[in-house]
């Protein structure tokens, strides 16, 4: 059976907060469990299913995975899933929780997440040194020196020799995205920036610019999935996902092109299970760990051709009530918020916001019904998950 | 050219093989034999066929640079790569070279061995000149 009409998300919250140096990982996760259930008008008592990826506390010890969490959020559960691909994760909890609601596991399942890599000075180019050594690739990788700002660089480059994409063409991603920040209170860059800009910002790994990379910051944000009949009863637009896929890319044995994400498998389906096309999406959550990311899922999803991106991008073409596909009309991880280096939570939120007619009025899409939420949860040039939903709003 | 000192691998004894073919200047990578294929990186089973049905063998060394970054922020800069080889499958490396702006895709490139940190030898690549 489907996901359609199976359960509806009913609460969405984000944490105002990008810099939580006086608020634990714990209090994050209450913070955005308490508001998005709020925003649902449901309290802790009604959640019966938990979803959480690795970024709760406690994941790195062996054995602890959401013990602690459910612990102290005080949640009394008949189900739980810990589904982990990094910033994609949510996207997958909430399939997995529509599919948990459809079996009769639970009425009222609540996904968190949250992050303070901020606070704790986090550093992307010495990430590489905590990478783990477990991995049967890893001998034959981190000796070379892999963290994410060169491995999405090789992206761009090889997007760059294919198709002719230009630094000016990514760039204007990055400034569709500052033009939705500027309406966002609480977006980490508000400001508006030009191509030039970009283009000026320093050099991170060839050819990616500062500007080309999200932001790095604290917080979260939390959802909140019912049963229909607990949907029916809230005060709240019906949203409800219409389409989902999700797979696994990986170098397979070393035959690859870097330009295909998984994205290509998972939009496939996604739209096939929700009868809709591309051109019917009215807003579009994508992945903008950097401009890179959005430039290769938009061709990836069928947006457009493949080499097409650039052009796609350029004047204005992801900007609000200006181009042809309104993108992270809430600025997106490249100006608002990447809480906890993992942008998928974020991304259904923002479609949320669209769905109910809750945006910023400057970014509101008119009567916004359909919109696709994509992650890729990973690295886009090497191994990554990849989840694809498609929600819709009922009546 | 001075050139980033890798990391030394943590390996499994499951790719001793390779470990002590780089360390005598050889890159040694394997071949499914259900589809005749050569794969990267190497582990016991074929991960076309699933099955322990593999042989090692001698790579050429040659290749052309699929994609790669420079990291002009670190100390020294280094270039991270995509070689793909000869034989069909494409490695992660370093490209080792004495100015990173000459660099192109599609290049021809070849392996040499340096020394990681603790003296165990790893495969780079660096540009065929001509």
């Amino acid at each position: 059976m489907g996901l359609k009409g199976q359960a509806y998300v009913v609460g969405a919250y984000e944490h105002p907060t990008r810099h939580a140096v006086d608020r634990s990982l714990g209090q994050l996760h209450a913070d955005v469990a308490l508001g998005a259930l709020q925003d649902a008008g449901l309290t802790v008592d009604d959640v019966d299913g938990y979803f959480c990826a690795g970024d709760v506390p406690g994941w790195e010890s062996p054995g602890v995975g959401p013990l602690s969490v459910v612990e102290y959020l005080g949640l009394k559960l008949r189900h739980f899933d810990t589904s982990e691909t990094w910033g994609s994760s949510y996207i997958n909890h909430v399939e997995h929780a529509v599919q948990a609601i459809q079996a009769g596991k639970c009425r009222v399942a609540l996904i968190t997440q949250a992050g303070r890599p901020r606070a704790e000075k986090f550093s992307p180019v010495e990430s590489h040194l905590k990478q783990t050594q477990s991995t049967a690739e890893s001998p034959f990788e981190l000796p070379y020196g892999p963290v994410v700002t060169n491995m999405y660089g090789m992206c761009a480059a090889r997007h760059m020799y294919e198709y002719g994409t230009t630094s000016e063409q990514l760039a204007w991603i990055k400034v569709a995205a500052s033009h939705h920040a500027q309406h966002n209170p609480n977006a980490m860059l508000p400001k508006v920036v030009t191509v030039e800009e970009v283009i000026a910002s320093p050099i991170v790994s060839t050819p990616l610019h500062r500007l080309d990379c999200c932001v790095i910051s604290d917080g979260g944000g939390a959802l909140v999935i019912a049963h229909p009949d607990v949907a029916r009863q809230l005060k709240r637009p019906l949203i409800r996902p219409i389409g989902s896929g999700f797979t696994v890319k990986h170098l397979n044995g070393g035959y690859f092109n870097i330009l295909e994400s998984g994205a290509v498998q998972t939009g496939k389906e996604a739209f096939a299970e929700a009868g809709v096309t591309p051109q019917d999406i009215q807003y579009a959550s994508l992945y903008d760990s950097f401009t890179i990311t959005v430039l290769i899922q938009l061709e990836n999803l069928g947006f457009c051709e493949p080499g097409q991106g650039g052009r796609f991008v350029t004047d204005g073409g992801l900007i609000s009530g200006v181009g042809r596909l309104p993108f992270n009309t809430d600025g997106g991880g490249l100006c608002n918020n990447h809480p906890g280096n993992r942008g998928g939570m974020t991304k259904l939120i923002e479609a949320m916001r669209q769905l109910r007619g809750e945006a910023h009025p400057a970014v509101q899409v008119d009567n916004c019904t359909l919109a696709l939420v994509h992650g890729t949860g990973g690295q886009l040039g090497a191994r990554h998950g990849s989840a694809t939903l498609i929600l819709e709003r009922e009546g | 050219m001075s050139h980033r000192i890798p990391t030394s691998p943590q390996p499994w004894s499951e790719t001793q093989t390779f470990w002590q073919a780089a360390n005598e200047d050889k890159l040694m990578i394997q071949r499914c034999l259900d589809t005749g294929k050569a794969f990267f990186y190497p582990r016991e089973h074929s991960p076309f066929s699933g099955r322990n049905h593999c042989e090692w063998f001698e790579a050429s060394g040659k290749g052309v640079l699929y994609s790669y970054s420079v990291m002009t922020r670190a100390t020294p800069a280094y270039c991270i790569a995509y070689v793909e080889l000869e034989e069909g499958p494409i490695i992660l490396t370093n490209l080792v070279a004495d100015d990173f702006n000459q660099i192109k895709i599609g290049q021809s490139v070849t392996v040499v061995f340096i020394a990681s940190e603790n003296g165990q030898k790893v495969p780079v690549f660096t540009p065929v000149s001509g």
